[in-house]
């Protein structure tokens, strides 16, 4: 399958070949190719694609996935927005 | 291994400084880092470039720096794009303290060739019309201030220093800078030692610490600045929109999503860097009240980063006559990042005892040891 057509990253429509040439600069952490790319910054937190891209860095540096370190997970565990925050905060003073 | 300079720190601050020296012709440049590109205060800032200051030296600081990142794409030649737009920077007046002042200072950014207006509140609500009506008395508008993707910047800085020669060495901390007879004579990482009689101290958050490392006491200390992005959604503003009594800062940046941030008065003078829940609150507050249509957007992640803020909230870039072949970059106070272009120029026209491009002097750190003569700069979030 052509590797342009693979997408890895849903939120922020990044192709397995964007991943593969970014890999290829030398760019090889996840926290790097999160800032070049944007992978795991969408909606979904790199809860969705964040073990594939950490299987991709392994594959490229012939590493167990283990040694892949993952992403700094950040709140919020999803999205919420920020008229509800507001809401909430006034109840609770 | 020898090298002629060693830079330490790899954020936006060290990679220009790093690009101008060696544009220059200096050969055997190191950068060392302690974390991944962009992993200190470069990659937490708010990604926007402004000239709209309240001080003469950042006024044209910053209309140099604009300048260069016109053309900065081109310039080093980067194979993606770094994102740069000009949208402007509209500065909303809720007092009429702040009016005035806004007055005095759009004088001082006319006078050094920044093409700020003051603006009526209807002319601001004409340029974005969401704002609340009933909280702002007038504006300042710049059209050619904007936004740049902080990542992609130094990346592209990165790449055009490396194509120079400059040898840059990330995940790799400094441990020591060895001084004898008042000369530098090595630096020492955890890894190896580099026999160097010049040292750059562009360490951003840590450049009190990497001062100390030399025996160097500078007057900065780091805080804590949040700051927390959205859901992307269509364009509906285009300049950052800035409050400095309501502690706001926002913008909608090309991908869609909009960034904002506001400081603690309360918060500690150390390396915190974590998200709170109470500024996930005082942040939702302010910018609904500010800009109320923004309630409806998903907070998708938040994050913290460290302002390094010298006594003036002015940069400290300079040589130091306690110790010569020691130079820095530092204290920008929030702002290193839209700063760097001309940072990395100046120090490299300093180290290089070149004539400098902007009379500098009052950046000095010598400013210091006279005591209430320096310019304090107000317009700070």
């Amino acid at each position: 399958m052509n590797k342009n057509d693979v997408i890895i990253c849903r939120c922020e429509d990044v192709s397995l070949q964007d991943l593969l040439d970014v890999l290829e600069e030398g760019y090889t952490t996840m926290e790097d190719v999160k800032r070049i790319l944007r992978i795991g910054m969408g909606a979904c937190q790199g809860n969705t694609c964040g073990l594939l891209v950490q299987r991709e860095i392994a594959k490229f540096l012939q590493i167990p996935m283990s040694e892949v370190k993952p992403q700094k997970v950040r709140p919020l565990v999803s999205g919420v927005k920020l008229k509800s925050i507001v809401e909430n905060a006034k109840h609770e003073s | 291994m020898k090298a002629n300079i060693v830079i330490i720190g790899g954020g936006i601050s060290g990679v220009s400084i790093a690009y101008n020296l060696a544009k220059k012709g200096v050969k055997d440049i190191v950068v060392f880092d302690d974390n991944y590109m962009t992993g200190g205060a470069t990659g937490r800032c708010g990604a926007g470039v402004r000239q709209q200051w309240g001080t003469l030296m950042n006024c044209k600081l910053a209309k140099m720096s604009i300048d260069f990142f016109e053309h900065a794409q081109d310039t080093l030649e980067y194979h993606r794009d770094v994102e740069f737009k000009q949208e402007g920077y509209l500065i909303v007046a809720t007092t009429q303290e702040e009016d005035a002042q806004f007055t005095k200072n759009v004088e001082l950014q006319n006078s050094v060739g920044i093409p700020a207006k003051k603006l009526t509140k209807e002319e601001a609500l004409k340029i974005v019309p969401h704002l609340n009506p009933d909280i702002i008395i007038s504006a300042t508008f710049c059209h050619t201030d904007g936004h740049l993707n902080p990542f992609l910047m130094t990346d592209a800085y990165f790449n055009a220093a490396k194509k120079l020669g400059v040898q840059f060495f990330y995940r790799e901390k400094v441990l020591d800078i060895v001084v004898e007879n008042n000369q530098i004579q090595k630096v020492i990482t955890e890894h190896r030692e580099v026999l160097t009689n010049q040292v750059v101290n562009a360490a951003g958050g840590y450049s009190r610490e990497v001062g100390l490392l030399a025996g160097i006491d500078i007057p900065v200390y780091s805080e804590n600045h949040e700051i927390l992005v959205t859901e992307p959604v269509e364009k509906i503003q285009g300049p950052m929109v800035i409050s400095f009594s309501k502690n706001i800062y926002c913008q909608q940046v090309p991908h869609g999503s909009f960034i904002m941030g506001r400081s603690n008065p309360l918060v500690a003078h150390d390396h915190d860097t974590r998200s709170t829940h109470q500024f996930l609150d005082e942040m939702s507050k302010t910018a609904t009240t500010l800009l109320p249509p923004l309630g409806n957007l998903r907070v998708v992640r938040q994050w913290g980063g460290s302002y390094n803020l010298s006594p003036d909230r002015q940069p400290i870039i300079s040589g130091t006559k306690e110790l010569p072949g020691f130079y820095m970059a530092c204290g920008f106070s929030g702002h290193g990042f839209m700063f760097a272009p001309v940072t990395g120029l100046l120090l490299s026209e300093i180290i290089l005892q070149q004539p400098l491009s902007i009379d500098i002097t009052d950046l000095y750190i010598d400013r210091f040891k006279n005591q209430g003569e320096t310019a304090y700069e107000t317009s700070v979030v």
